[in-house]
């Protein structure tokens, strides 16, 4: 276990060193002068090429890169050019509320996902369970931005009941939590329903049937553990997933994350906000990754981490 | 008539206290309450010498204080931190008395010095400063930005109240220079207690003072009870949401949580918002000196022949293209937006005529046409401004293929000269200040043509140039015969026809019902959007 787990730990450091080369060859590729957009449609020529210098961008690329990874190594993801504040200022003052919206999307999805899943492989076959798989599809396929605007004008403007975006209170939380987690939750219904139907296949249901069980029972104490195992895996490979769907989710609630932040750098050629956005999330993906496969063997023994 | 304006010019010339100084409050101004303005970007930074974003631009002139100032809701100068000024007879020297008892929102009296260390901070080149070349004009600014020098020559302080500005050359334009954000005065001890991050620890002699920064989500800014303007600000406060998508905000604004939505009414909700007289009563509409054009690369063939530039000019269909945005702009004639002073009255321009436009590409020997490229930055309309553009032009027989990209990219580009063709949506020119200079050098003169320059076109005409330095040559920037000789400018612009001038923007701002204030406060030609100063609420 102990060698399992040093050996995923290289690898997840490997994983970011690429993440990291790739992205800042491609911001350095990338036909966009970040020194343009600093120093404003009245420059100087002189103006430009003092800018170069002082932030370093007059060096080959392998310079700048070797700068930046030496400086990331020791917590130091530069300075944002346009915010001139420290980039992990800049993170850690946004990080917490992605990571709250994450947490709530996935409660939701979770919510939303295993109820209808489960209740979809109890009348399966019937209309109402082909009816609940169409609605899943459409969750799928549905655009998170109109999802969003579309529960905020029922459920905020409308009816009053949440307020419009912002965020601060857990009545704030609900609304992009809900529309983070409504694309999740057709997967997860699908999942869930397709799991369930084999557990409800099995031996021993059939036999706490034989013994005179409610069917709530049965459903609830004996199905609905095994067949909810596969899915819990699941879990940490969606912290990737939203790390793309909750650009979107912010930016049309005012929802004050890392997703809006990078949305506007990117924007600006702000490059070292850019990396310092990419390395957070792709570390948050790795690790999702990595507490998916250790979580995995502790709920079925049946698996070994080698 | 004539005589009045020579004896007003010539008063211009000598020696004068400040003009339009006189601004009549509205006397039904209330003071008290706070309001809620949104907007869709993150504020980057609230240091004068740095912010240039249409977020941060008003929000900074409440903040802090140049030595000008303008008229609320107009593009008239008035003074502002200094008192009167002079200027030499040769137009070289200006000397500016301070007001006395200006205090910074730290308690502390402005003098000279700061006024001194100011510029010599936004023209260093460690500041990284975007205004840094608006005051080249000044004595000893080549020295200070290559390195050589780390103070302005230029700049000498008289006495506390007094500062005395010598230019290296005549500037007509300074006194606007000096009402820049970037000419803002700071106090150097709270500079250096914050250093890079004086950004987000503001300290300056505004109207407000920002009291809490929450980073991405909120900014309020309270009213400087010592603000040495009496009786302004009203309110007591501003409080300004970021992160906020325009549509969302126009819902809140709908629900009286919001009473200004700083971006504006979205696109596909302007034409509900204006047809409902409920909300349309509440929409403000405005100039602003702003043109939207398609630059047409002079050193690319064939748009290097005159003919084959003017056809262009001849094809395009402004109006409709004006529909695609709702009607939200006026068919432009030429580069100067009308409210600009020195725009020329009664000038046509190119008239719609496909025809005439074919005939001119037959001129050039081009009667089958040719194949070129459309530059356009990806946002909504102007992806679909460009298909209009494409149409226009398959209809003369110009095949145009269109590079839609994110806006880095296409300034890149354009930069860069290898675009022929650029639409200018999204990275138009807004001016810096209400001078018609500001249209000319960095877009369409020879000191932009250069690599890396905003001059897309890549035109240079030195004989242009050189009248457009002898209209900024004069002292007074108002002056009739100076206004004439860049009408002419511009004139002679358009002989050559390096731009298609397309549209000019009207701007459009909504406010909630308890509101007040000249509606010229909420499309402020200067303080873009809002003039949060001088506004109040009436409940």
């Amino acid at each position: 276990m102990a060698g399992y787990l040093f050996r995923r730990l290289v690898q997840s450091a490997l994983i970011l060193l690429g993440v990291s080369f790739i992205t800042f060859v491609l911001l350095y590729v990338l036909p966009a002068d970040p020194v343009r957009q600093i120093a404003g449609r009245s420059a100087t020529a002189q103006t430009v090429e003092n800018i170069r210098q002082q932030l370093g961008l007059d060096q080959p690329m392998l310079v700048q890169y070797w700068r930046y990874l030496t400086g990331l190594v020791q917590g130091d993801m530069g300075r944002s050019y346009l915010q001139k504040t420290e980039v992990s200022t800049l993170i850690a003052a946004r990080l917490p509320a992605s990571l709250l919206l994450m947490a709530g999307g996935i409660a939701c999805e979770l919510l939303i996902g295993l109820t209808l899943g489960v209740v979809a492989a109890v009348f399966r076959g019937r209309p109402l369970d082909q009816g609940l798989m169409v609605v899943s599809f459409v969750a799928v396929s549905a655009p998170q931005f109109v999802v969003g605007l579309l529960l905020l004008y029922v459920f905020a403007v409308q009816l009053g009941w949440f307020p419009i975006g912002g965020y601060g209170t857990a009545a704030h939380l609900v609304l992009p939590a809900v529309t983070l987690g409504i694309m999740g939750s057709g997967w997860y219904s699908r999942m869930m329903r397709s799991s369930m139907v084999e557990v409800l296949r099995q031996d021993y249901i059939r036999t706490a049937r034989a013994k005179g069980l409610t069917r709530a029972r049965i459903l609830i104490r004996h199905a609905l553990p095994n067949a909810i195992l596969p899915i819990i895996a699941m879990i940490g490979i969606d912290i990737g997933i939203f790390m793309g769907g909750i650009v979107v989710v912010e930016s049309v609630f005012g929802w004050p994350g890392i997703g809006q932040l990078a949305w506007q750098a990117i924007q600006r050629v702000d490059i070292p906000v850019i990396m310092g956005v990419t390395m957070v999330s792709a570390a948050a993906i790795v690790l999702g990754n990595l507490l998916a496969d250790l979580i995995t063997p502790l709920i079925d023994p049946r698996i070994k981490l080698r | 008539m004539k005589n009045l304006l020579l004896t007003t010019a010539l008063l211009a010339a000598t020696a004068l206290p400040a003009v339009a100084q006189q601004y009549t409050p509205d006397p039904n101004a209330t003071p008290g309450g706070m309001i809620t303005i949104t907007y869709k970007d993150d504020v980057a930074t609230l240091d004068p010498a740095i912010g240039y974003d249409w977020q941060n631009w008003s929000m900074i002139k409440s903040l802090f204080d140049g030595l000008m100032d303008y008229v609320p809701g107009t593009t008239e100068l008035r003074p502002g931190l200094a008192e009167s000024y002079e200027i030499s007879e040769d137009g070289t020297v200006f000397t500016f008395t301070l007001r006395d008892g200006v205090t910074f929102h730290n308690g502390r009296e402005m003098t000279a010095e700061d006024v001194k260390y100011s510029l010599d901070r936004v023209t260093t080149p460690e500041t990284q400063s975007p205004g840094a070349g608006f005051f080249a004009s000044i004595a000893g600014f080549d020295a200070i930005s290559s390195g050589e020098a780390d103070t302005l020559s230029g700049v000498e302080v008289v006495d506390p109240r007094t500062i005395k500005i010598s230019l290296s050359r005549p500037d007509a334009t300074f006194l606007h220079v000096m009402a820049l954000n970037f000419a803002s005065i700071v106090p150097q001890e709270a500079v250096a207690e914050h250093g890079t991050d004086f950004g987000k620890h503001p300290v300056g002699t505004g109207a407000f003072k920002l009291d809490e920064w929450t980073i991405g989500q909120r900014l309020v800014f309270a009213k400087n009870e010592d603000y040495w303007r009496d009786g302004v600000p009203y309110l007591d406060g501003l409080t300004f949401e970021v992160g906020q998508e325009p549509i969302v905000a126009l819902l809140r604004l709908q629900q009286g949580e919001v009473d200004v939505p700083g971006d504006g009414i979205p696109p596909a909700k302007f034409q509900e918002v204006m047809g409902d007289p409920a909300q349309a009563e509440r929409v403000v509409e405005g100039g602003q000196l702003h043109t939207g054009y398609i630059t047409l690369n002079v050193g690319i063939e064939p748009l290097d022949k005159l003919p084959v530039r003017e056809a262009i000019n001849m094809a395009i269909n402004k109006e409709r293209i004006t529909q695609i945005i709702n009607g939200r702009a006026v068919p432009a004639t030429q580069p100067l937006p009308p409210t600009m002073p020195g725009y020329t009255e009664g000038f046509e321009g190119f008239a719609f005529d496909i025809e005439g436009a074919k005939a001119k590409l037959a001129e050039a020997g081009l009667e089958e046409g040719f194949s070129t490229e459309l530059y356009v930055m990806n946002t909504d309309p102007n992806p679909r401004i460009a298909q209009a553009i494409q149409q226009d032009l398959k209809a003369i027989g110009v095949d145009v293929e269109i590079r839609s990209l994110a806006q880095a990219n296409v300034i890149e580009a354009g930069g860069a000269g290898e675009a022929p063709m650029i639409w200018s949506g999204g990275m138009a020119w807004i001016a810096d200040f209400p001078d018609p200079s500001n249209f000319y050098g960095p877009i369409l003169g020879c000191a932009g043509a250069g690599e890396g320059g905003w001059n897309w076109s890549k035109f240079c005409d030195e004989s242009i140039d050189a009248m457009a330095t002898a209209a900024d040559s004069m002292t007074d920037p108002s002056a009739p015969e100076r206004l004439e000789m860049w009408s002419d400018t511009y004139m002679k612009v358009m002989e050559q026809a390096p731009w298609v001038p397309v549209f000019n923007e009207q701007r459009y701002t909504m406010k909630s019902e308890r509101m007040g204030g000249d509606d010229a406060l909420y499309v402020d030609p200067v303080s873009i959007p809002v003039n949060y100063d001088y506004v109040y609420v009436t409940e």
